[in-house]
C-alpha cells in the first residue's frame, strides 16, 4: 500500500477527487477573473466566490493527503461547503439583490449543474465509509 | 473559433466522456479504446489552439474577454493528460476509466463556455 496518498483517493475516491479538483479550478478561476475584472460590481459575491474556490482547493488536497489530520480537514471543509451552498443558495432565492453576480453557490449551484450541492453530500458519505472500513481493517 | 469545430469538439468530448464513464462503470480498466477516445479529444483541443491563434489574423476575433478564453483553452489542454495521469497512477482500475470520462465531460462544458466567450455576450 502506498503511503504517499490516502485510501480516500483510491478507487471511487479518485473520481471524487477529480470532480473536486475541477470544481476548485472552476470556482477559483472564475473568482480570480472576477476580482481582477470588476470587483466593485459585486464585492460580496466575488469575495464569496474566492472563498468557495479556496475551500474547494483545501478539500481536494485533504482528500488526497493521508492521515487523520487531513481526514478531519476534509470533513470540516466539505461540511463548510454543504453549509455554504445551502445558506447562499437559500439567500440567493429569497433575496436575489444580495447576490447580483453569479457565484458557485447561488441558486444551489445551478450554474454548475447542481454539482456544488450534490458533491459535499457524496463527499461526506465517502469519508464516513472510509472511516468505518478503515476501522474494520485496523480491527482485523 | 469556428462553429463546426466547436460542435465537433463538444460532440467528441461528450461521446468520449460517456463512453469512458460507461466502460468504467461496467468494470473495464483503461484500454486502447478509452485512452484512444481521450486522445482524440486532446487532439481536437490542440487543433482548437491552432485555430484560436490563427483566427484573429482572418478577422475572426473573440467578442468577449480574450484572457478568459485562453485560460479556459490552456486548462482544457492540460486537463485530459492530467486526468489520464491521475487515473493511471493507481495502475488502472475501473474508476480510472471513469476519471478519464469525467475529464472528457468537463472538456465539453469548457469548450461550450469558450464558444460563449468568443461569440455570445450577455450584457
Amino acid at each position: 500500500m502506498s503511503t504517499s496518498v490516502s485510501n480516500r483517493s483510491k478507487g471511487l475516491g479518485r473520481v471524487l477527487v477529480i470532480v473536486y479538483g475541477l470544481l476548485a479550478l472552476a470556482a477559483t478561476g472564475r473568482s480570480v477573473y472576477q476580482l481582477l475584472a470588476d470587483f466593485d460590481n459585486a464585492p460580496l459575491a466575488y469575495t464569496l466566490s474566492a472563498l468557495a474556490g479556496l475551500i474547494y482547493i483545501v478539500a481536494t488536497i485533504a482528500l488526497i493527503a493521508p492521515g487523520d489530520r487531513w481526514y478531519r480537514i476534509a470533513v470540516v471543509t466539505i461540511s463548510f461547503e454543504l453549509l455554504g451552498v445551502l445558506v447562499v443558495g437559500t439567500l440567493s432565492v429569497v433575496d436575489p439583490v444580495l447576490f447580483p453576480a453569479k457565484t458557485v453557490w447561488s441558486f444551489f449551484g445551478r450554474g454548475y449543474g447542481f454539482v456544488p450541492l450534490v458533491l459535499p453530500i457524496l463527499g461526506l458519505i465517502w469519508l464516513r465509509l472510509q472511516r468505518t472500513s478503515g476501522a474494520r481493517d485496523a480491527a482485523i | 473559433m469556428i462553429d463546426w469545430l466547436t460542435i465537433a469538439i463538444v460532440t467528441a468530448a461528450v461521446a468520449a466522456g460517456a463512453l469512458c464513464v460507461v466502460l468504467g462503470l461496467a468494470g473495464r480498466k483503461p484500454s486502447d479504446l478509452s485512452l484512444g477516445a481521450a486522445a482524440i479529444v486532446e487532439l481536437l483541443i490542440v487543433v482548437q489552439i491552432v485555430v484560436a491563434i490563427a483566427a484573429p489574423a482572418f478577422g475572426n476575433v473573440p467578442t468577449g474577454s480574450g484572457l478568459e478564453f485562453w485560460v479556459y483553452l490552456v486548462t482544457a489542454a492540460v486537463l485530459v493528460p492530467l486526468a489520464v495521469l491521475w487515473s493511471l497512477l493507481e495502475r488502472g482500475s475501473r474508476w480510472s476509466t471513469v476519471v478519464i470520462g469525467v475529464g472528457c465531460l468537463a472538456i465539453a462544458v469548457m469548450v461550450y463556455r469558450m464558444h460563449q466567450i468568443w461569440f455570445v455576450q450577455v450584457a
